[in-house]
């Protein structure tokens, strides 16, 4: 059913966890649907510097979160907002096609975070 | 991965080595077609009419009212729609529940389309269905009860011979035919079609220890039927097609040793059950589905907050346990568990739902693991899940 790299990303996530000092902060789903991702970013200097995931939901779910989490570390906002749903699928060696709309939410939940801090941003 | 602990008895079972062993013979040795006239297809036509007897005693029905067919959905399929087609100018209601299995649902639902009327009956928290409801909903128009005998999902056992006094006397001389749904019901309860009051029953035979792609329809004689599936004059004329004979064999073989297991089945696997679910409610905020003692011997099924259940499956294949779940994400719906949230389980609950079915082979040691292993599971999933962090 699942990839090998989807296997051990559900076994061995990356950077669970949430971040106490977070400049922001995004979720996508709902727990009616079954997959909550929630996702805290750390910016410094327009780059994201660290990141962690709290997630609820199937295998796909908390392996796109761990995926999305590795592939932002160090990027810019501008290349995070760039990076889709479909990109996080790919770089896990694809998706079942049943999970690729219900649980393949996590670069939403990392856009939204940026959205957050740049609104938090506005704000100050 | 060491030794698979095989706790999904209700998705399916292992062909028994006696079930094997007796149907062998019949896909080459004996591999006539029952219809032909020369002695290999009468010793295969002499086999089948063997299961059918040995089918009718456990159902204490005449052998006759027996249909083979391709398994328990193929079995829901035809009894809805041979009675209501059939009685379709005495009245078009059929009354079910709303806990049946999708291959009862859908077919309602079909027929809805073709416009027959239906009553979906609700059940109470531990998936009961009450047998005053059934006389409530019957009308003038009514031709069809279908209620299953057991749930497959939590286990609950319906009171089938209750409903079926209710329908009779409400019926008030008028033929209302009274179908259930046996399949998960089949080597832990009683399936004699008298004392359950049914004028038709499904079975399943790969859920007790038989070949997958064979199953039974009983059709009490005299009933309203009309054929489905039209060919060749198999089965009396009322289901088309050269017999499965291994399976049928099968069927036979597995039924009546089932039948001969059954107390012990139920002593066995009842002693798991309730250690398994002593066990495993010791987790915080996990709870036991289904009815605490109208229940399956060898259903033990819960849910646990804050966690999906696909999520909990995965963990438990890697130690080698297989079990279920009602979660959205465990079938090609994005619904979760029909059963569960009819109960009244939240649906964001519904999606931690998680289900162990016994069988005779499973051990205390296997039910001490899975106690063992499965608190650690729930824990390291919930500390990954943000709803636990929010809600506690």
């Amino acid at each position: 059913m699942y990839s090998d790299m989807v296997m051990d990303h559900f076994k061995n996530p990356r950077n669970v966890g949430s971040l106490t000092d977070a400049d922001g902060i995004g979720t996508e789903g709902n727990p009616v649907c079954g997959d909550i991702m929630k996702i805290y970013i750390k910016v410094q200097g327009n780059r994201i510097t660290d990141v962690k995931f709290q997630t609820f939901g199937c295998g796909a779910a908390i392996a796109t979160s761990s995926m999305v989490t590795e592939m932002v570390k160090g990027k810019t906002l501008e290349e995070a907002m760039v990076i889709s749903n479909k990109a996080v699928a790919e770089a896990l060696g694809g998706l079942p096609a049943t999970k690729m709309h219900c649980s393949n939410l996590a670069a939403d939940a990392l856009h939204r975070a940026i959205e957050d801090y740049q609104a938090k941003q506005k704000v100050a | 991965m060491g030794k698979l602990i095989y706790l999904d008895h209700a998705a399916t079972t292992p062909v028994h080595p006696k079930v094997l062993e007796a149907m062998l013979p019949y896909f080459s040795a004996k591999f006539g077609n029952p219809s032909s006239v020369y002695t290999l297809a009468q010793e295969a036509r002499q086999a089948v009419e063997t299961a059918r007897t040995q089918v009718a005693e456990v159902l204490g029905s005449t052998p006759r009212e027996i249909i083979f067919n391709s398994g328990g959905t193929e079995s829901d399929n035809t009894a809805i729609k041979a009675v209501a087609f059939a009685q379709q100018k005495l009245g078009n209601h059929i009354i079910t529940s709303v806990v049946e299995h999708h291959a009862v649902l859908e077919t309602v639902h079909a027929l809805e389309k073709m416009g027959f009327q239906a009553t979906f009956l609700p059940v109470d928290k531990h998936g009961l269905v009450n047998p005053d409801d059934v006389g409530r909903a019957i009308t003038d128009k009514t031709t069809l009860v279908s209620i299953m005998l057991a749930n497959n999902e939590v286990g609950t056992i319906e009171p089938i011979a209750d409903i079926a006094k209710v329908i009779k006397a409400r019926a008030k001389g008028r033929k209302i035919a009274f179908h259930t749904d046996a399949v998960q019901g089949a080597g832990s309860l009683d399936l004699n079609v008298d004392k359950l009051g049914v004028d038709l029953l499904s079975l399943s035979s790969h859920k007790f220890y038989g070949p997958k792609g064979v199953g039974v329809l009983y059709v009490r004689r005299g009933g309203p039927f009309m054929t489905w599936q039209h060919g060749g004059s198999q089965e009396r004329n009322r289901r088309a097609g050269t017999e499965n004979v291994p399976g049928i064999v099968g069927t036979a073989a597995g039924l009546k040793l089932a039948e001969e297991n059954r107390e012990a089945f139920n002593k066995h696997c009842s002693a798991l059950r309730d250690r398994l679910i002593v066990g495993v409610t010791k987790i915080e905020r996990s709870y036991v589905t289904g009815h605490p003692t109208q229940r399956l011997a060898n259903n033990a099924s819960f849910y646990f907050e804050f966690v999906e259940g696909e999520s909990i499956l995965l963990n438990l294949d890697f130690e080698g346990v297989a079990a279920s779940s009602g979660s959205a994400c465990t079938s090609a719906s994005l619904e979760p568990s029909h059963v569960l949230t009819s109960m009244g389980v939240p649906v964001e609950s519904a999606h931690g739902s998680v289900r162990f079915t016994l069988g005779l082979e499973n051990t205390q040691e296997e039910i001490d693991l899975i106690i063992s292993i499965l608190p650690g599971i729930v824990s390291r999933l919930r500390a990954m899940s943000p709803l636990s962090a929010e809600k506690r």
